[in-house]
């Protein structure tokens, strides 16, 4: 098994008619299962027409009439993002993942508050994420296939590069992949790490859990105290945190990766980890070692 | 985005929020001006820079003549101020806010950011204004009211005179400081600010709030909606470094140390900064190179990180995904013949056709040294730049 797709989720691209939602539905498509999975794409402007032999719809509510869509990837540009989001959500999809990059802030407050309120329970991850893949089944985003590997590891993180350089440890230490989970970088978003790591313990089919965080926020804190609580001895967790060398108040390439006011630096969510009793290492070549220790 | 002080006032202005009567100035003679305009026997001098802690460093200062108007404009415009923002180094004063004198009653403090756990923005308001608020949340955090405000209903009247009265306000400035503090809400909503600050709000000695200090940080993936903000930057005020990465779409941050990294992704960017520190070195910078890195992209970043003499080496990083390794191997080849390099440079490439990456750089001829993964790169590049 694996969590949030698998095999038999159906996608609906929003962006299809733009470069990156082409090349990257493209891509997605030639991967495992994707072309059973990938089955509309969405533009009002372009109904009736198709891509690929993918039927663009007007919206997604009718893209889910017509082919029963449950998930839905975005490339929408910045600043129609959000709207594109709201969409997915009154459409009540299961899972909507949110690639775009460089969505305003204030635009994501207020689709988060308006999903809160209507209490919805379509799942959002990201946006300014990579994606997620369920090796050998299904991939979801802009991540390369083929350094995945099925198994039973599961991988969240908050960066994208980062994410396949643990993969690509894990692959090359034959340890296989249950699904591999890409939060994003920005301040305001879905998914955090503490709701995939609950996914991962409750997944049959995880055994252990690379947690990648990076300076800023608390969510690397808030999800080991959860695990200390809750699941100290169920299953292994090693984490790494990125920018302990990043200077305090300067984003660092991520919206959300930034100190402020002396908080969210990567020491003090190292010693909570390691304080809720996930292991962590300094030196990122060596966190599918360290993962391999702790099987 | 930073703005400075006086930028931040016109703006609060504009959102019914009172503060002194003020003129931005950039030479002596139009400070005198600005104080004469102004009238009244007091004014403070007050340097325009993008970075806090400006009183102490000696950057405002109280005049009570026209003569100490000039004396203290000609001693602030020019000089290197020196704060705990802005590095031992300082930052050259060019612009100066000459404002009518305040009559301080007491000093508060408001703040707003956007609050990352409940994904809403948050107030932030204090009785114990002019101090370093991140030392008063240390010390005495039950003195810091929070209020977390529904985005689809702004600040109420009802919070804002709840947070005003818990602060301090006597009950004849309650009103005043309501308009205040949802005039602050507002400017900060409209204007997608990352960060607002008065600090200190002030209560004058006839009972009126007014915003004695502004500042204001803008959330740069909002900048394409708000033009007016975008004319208030000040180049000068910004590392050149940065300012020329940006017309690449490079993400570069200048850093203290002396290898260069280039990397792709800023998460790897990052956790290769962390190993060079690991073992034992200190990175001159923070670089991604994004995910569709061109030759030319790689060339000017190569330029970038060169443009500083304490590089002694560099470090690409590079996980080829949708990117492939052989373009950024071509990259490197034509970036470090153009730039002549000179100094030692360490590649790791890992993923799509990294075979074909490794055999580009060995046949360039170049002594480029290659490494098998992030920690063999940072020991390699540490013990290069070291001469072992």
């Amino acid at each position: 098994m694996s969590i949030l797709i698998n095999k038999n989720t159906r996608v609906v691209t929003q962006g299809i008619t733009g470069k990156t939602g082409q090349f990257h539905t493209k891509m997605s498509r030639e991967y495992a299962n994707g072309a059973n999975c990938y089955v509309a794409g969405v533009n009002p402007k372009k109904a009736g027409e198709s891509y690929e032999g993918i039927p663009i719809f007007a919206s997604v509510k009718e893209a889910k009439q017509q082919t029963g869509v449950n998930t839905s990837v975005i490339y929408v540009p910045p600043p129609f993002a959000a709207a594109a989001i709201w969409e997915a959500v009154e459409a009540e999809l299961d899972l909507v993942i949110c690639i775009t990059e460089g969505i305003p802030v204030r635009d994501m407050v207020e689709v988060k508050d308006k999903m809160r309120k209507a209490g919805s329970k379509t799942v959002l991850c990201g946006p300014n994420c990579p994606g997620i893949i369920t090796p050998e089944e299904i991939k979801i985003g802009i991540m390369p296939g083929h350094i995945h590997m099925k198994g039973r590891i599961g991988v969240v993180s908050r960066s994208g590069t980062l994410t396949y350089e643990a993969v690509g440890q894990l692959s090359d230490l034959k340890l296989g992949q249950s699904t591999a989970v890409g939060i994003g970088g920005d301040p305001v978003n879905g998914l955090k790490h503490k709701e995939v790591l609950e996914l991962f313990m409750n997944d049959p089919d995880t055994d252990a859990v690379i947690m990648i965080g990076e300076i800023g926020g608390s969510d690397e804190e808030a999800a080991a105290e959860w695990y200390a609580k809750e699941c100290k001895n169920k299953k292994p967790v090693v984490g790494f945190i990125a920018g302990v060398t990043a200077p305090p108040g300067k984003r660092m390439g991520h919206a959300g990766a930034i100190i402020s006011g002396g908080k969210g630096t990567a020491q003090e969510k190292l010693a909570v980890m390691e304080a809720c009793g996930i292991k962590t290492t300094k030196n990122p070549a060596e966190m599918g070692k360290l993962l391999k220790s702790v099987l | 985005m930073k703005i400075h002080e006086y930028q931040g006032k016109e703006i609060l202005r504009k959102f019914g929020v009172a503060t002194p009567r003020g003129k931005a100035c950039f030479s002596v003679d139009e400070a005198a001006k600005a104080a004469e305009e102004l009238g009244g026997k007091v004014w403070v001098v007050k340097a325009q820079i993008h970075a806090g802690g400006r009183g102490k460093g000696g950057g405002v200062k109280v005049a009570k003549s026209m003569d100490e108007v000039r004396q203290h404009a000609g001693q602030i415009l020019g000089m290197q101020l020196k704060t705990h923002q802005t590095g031992p180094e300082g930052q050259k004063v060019r612009r100066l806010l000459v404002e009518e004198g305040a009559d301080i009653k007491k000093e508060l403090y408001l703040g707003m950011v956007v609050d990352r756990v409940t994904q809403k923005v948050c107030l932030m308001a204090s009785s114990e204004g002019g101090m370093d608020i991140e030392e008063v949340a240390a010390h005495t955090p039950e003195k810091i009211h929070k209020v977390f405000v529904d985005p689809a209903k702004g600040l109420t009247d009802a919070e804002a005179d709840d947070v005003a009265r818990k602060i301090g306000v006597p009950d004849a400035s309650v009103a005043q400081a309501r308009s205040v503090l949802q005039g602050l809400y507002k400017a900060f909503w409209e204007t997608d600010a990352s960060l607002a600050e008065i600090n200190p709000l002030i209560l004058t000695g006839d009972g009126r709030v007014v915003a004695l200090d502004a500042k204001m940080n803008f959330d740069s993936n909002a900048l394409f909606r708000h033009e007016d903000i975008v004319a208030m930057r000040d180049l000068d005020e910004e590392d050149p470094a940065e300012i020329e990465a940006s017309k690449f779409d490079l993400s570069y941050i200048s850093l203290d140390g002396n290898i260069g990294c280039l990397v792709n992704g800023a998460g790897l960017a990052m956790a290769t900064m962390d190993t060079i520190k690991l073992f034992g070195a200190e990175p001159a910078n923070f670089l991604d190179v994004g995910g569709g890195a061109t030759t030319e992209k790689v060339t000017e970043a190569f330029k970038l990180m060169l443009a500083n003499p304490k590089v002694k080496g560099i470090l690409v990083n590079i996980f080829g995904g949708i990117m492939k390794c052989d373009t950024i191997a071509t990259g490197v080849v034509a970036a470090a013949k153009e730039v002549h390099l000179s100094v030692p440079l360490v590649v790791r490439m890992r993923g799509t056709n990294e075979d074909i990456g490794k055999q580009i750089l060995k046949d360039s001829g170049l002594p480029i040294i290659s490494a098998s993964d992030m920690a063999d790169a940072a020991q390699k590049i540490v013990a290069a730049v070291s001469g072992k």
